[in-house]
């Protein structure tokens, strides 16, 4: 077993609950690949063409879990990495990623993950990315992430995404494209403070007959900090999407919610919904009667919001 | 014990002060049952928010056995003894009802536990515990898991606003049977406002209030005969009824 230092250590213990080296996983450190392990139905392959894995998992996958953390602690870093994974048809998987950036220094540390998703037909992919920063240094922490996912006929994709704390800046990238039958489930969570920024932008179309798709996003914006997000869901065939925004704004926070919907099919039922407000006040006075600060209610709501 | 001195409440209305809690006094001695009813917009939730420190007095002192909690805020209210279920509760969007129990209990409860507070206002716990608190429930959901939030943990006074409101029968006598307990266990001062006959029928006293002022208020024997004819008469009198 490789060892890890203590702050790489940290890091995991935030993005990745659960992670061991063992089963199928594959740990980047600092931009480089620092252990790796396979299953006997997931195999991970280093890219020969440029930075980043090639995942393969097979039909006979059943309800197993490959993780696959990313720790830049390295100020002034800049990590860029492709992978790929390629579920077959049949296969039920959990896949954890995670990335964490501990920047101690003055310099900007970033990562950009650009992950495709190749799924076959009648798979279960369940996809938990959770994103992370902390140190003291003055330089930004930076994570902008690109997810490309096709799904294939009668599969199911849940897509669930958090932004703990502690990131700077992120531009949030999805594309979806869903074959017939085919289910998407999209989890957003994110939660900004200071002087950080957000963006989300995800895209999904919807080819396939019979397919659905429901994005729900939840943030909280408080002191300065920013955050844009734009979901937008086009339905080409007979199918059904709802999107739902809702944000909770504090202090001096900004908070943009520009949902889209285009209908290109008379079968096409699409739904969209948001909302951003401050938190209420009724849901603070019931926490109140229960024996809750003011300060401790409102962390209740948010915690419970984004949960 | 809850003892309510010379309780007042104004609101300012277009540069008008309206008192809609007009030097209220009463007292609820320990496992007492004290109903409070009248007409709608008569003042009832609203003295209930100001017992809750939902609302501010303007005047008047609220004793908590010997404890002056007039200048308390909600949370040392409610740290002091004080429950209060909504009339009309909040909804929360990602807090499960077990979370929420939890929260009210102030400990982590146990399934069993749960299971328990959810019987007692008519629900099954397998159906609920990991349900959401948000536009998924009814209104009458909302209300039960509402009252189930008081009964988590004990109090020295519990005051429910309209608990029968929107809660359907068979759930309403698991309700009536669990006030009858709290009751019988004589510990704690329970606080209803209700306009339900059944309710009213439990009480040890009875207050009607009506344009923020106490109209009557004693024991049961004394108000109820009179109450009736009162309600009777406001319902369906054809000579100098309101409706």
């Amino acid at each position: 077993m490789v060892q890890v230092d203590e702050t790489t250590q940290g890091v995991l213990n935030q993005i990745s609950e659960g992670f061991e080296q063992k089963g199928a996983y594959n740990l980047r450190q600092n931009g480089i690949p620092l252990c790796h392990g396979d299953s006997e139905h997931i195999k991970i392959r280093k890219k020969e063409d440029k930075p980043g894995i090639d995942i393969l998992i097979d039909g006979e996958t059943k309800g197993e879990k490959v993780f696959i953390p990313v720790v830049v602690s390295v100020s002034g870093m800049t990590d860029l990495v492709y992978n790929d994974f390629y579920v077959a048809d049949g296969a039920d998987v959990t896949i954890v990623a995670g990335c964490g950036i501990h920047n101690g220094g003055c310099n900007d540390s970033r990562h950009d993950g650009i992950h495709t998703f190749h799924v076959g037909k009648n798979a279960n992919v369940r996809y938990e990315e959770k994103h992370y920063g902390e140190g003291n240094g003055t330089g930004q922490r930076i994570l902008n992430p690109v997810t490309n996912i096709e799904i294939g006929e009668n599969s199911v994709f849940t897509l669930d995404t958090v932004q703990i704390k502690g990131v700077d800046s992120t531009i949030r990238t999805t594309n979806v494209v869903m074959d017939a039958n085919s289910k998407l489930f999209v989890l957003e969570r994110l939660m900004t403070d200071g002087d950080q920024k957000a963006e989300s932008d995800i895209e999904v179309c919807m080819n396939g007959s019979g397919s659905s798709a429901q994005i729900i996003s939840r943030s909280v914006g408080k002191g300065n900090s920013s955050q844009v997000f734009h979901p937008k869901a086009v339905g080409k065939n007979k199918c059904h999407a709802h999107i739902q925004c809702d944000s909770i704004i504090m202090d001096h926070a900004q908070v943009g919610s520009i949902p889209e919907i285009q209908a290109k099919h008379v079968d096409a039922a699409i739904i969209h919904e948001a909302a951003i407000g401050r938190i209420n006040d009724e849901q603070l006075l019931k926490l109140r009667t229960l024996g809750m600060t003011e300060a401790e209610a409102e962390n209740v709501i948010i915690e419970n919001f984004l949960s | 014990m809850l003892k309510v001195d010379n309780l007042t409440f104004e609101v300012n209305e277009e540069g008008r002060k309206r008192c809609l809690v007009n030097h209220i006094s009463f007292e609820v001695k320990d496992g007492e049952m004290l109903v409070i009813t009248g007409p709608n917009g008569g003042g009832k939730s609203t003295l209930a928010k100001v017992l809750a420190g939902i609302e501010d007095a303007n005047g008047g002192e609220i004793f908590l056995d010997e404890e002056n909690i007039t200048g308390y805020d909600i949370d040392h209210r409610a740290n002091a003894g004080i429950g209060y279920a909504f009339q009309q509760p909040p909804r929360f969007k990602g807090m499960t009802v077990k979370k929420m129990l939890s929260l009210a209990a102030g400990k982590e409860l146990t399934e069993a536990e749960s299971c328990k507070l959810l019987s007692a206002v008519g629900l099954c716990s397998a159906d609920y515990l990991n349900r959401q608190m948000d536009g998924t429930l009814s209104g009458g959901e909302m209300k039960r898991l509402e009252i189930a939030t008081v009964l988590a943990k004990p109090h020295k006074v519990s005051i429910f606003d309209e608990p029968e409101a929107g809660i359907d029968l068979w759930s309403f006598s698991m309700l009536i049977k669990r006030f009858e307990e709290i009751h019988k266990e004589k510990k704690e001062c329970l606080i209803l406002i209700s306009h339900q006959e059944r309710i009213i029928q439990m009480a040890d006293k009875i207050m009607v209030i009506e344009d923020g002022q106490v109209k009557e208020y004693g024991t049961k024997e004394d108000v109820l005969p009179t109450l009736f004819q009162q309600k009777t008469g406001r319902m369906c009198g054809q000579e100098g009824g309101t409706c």
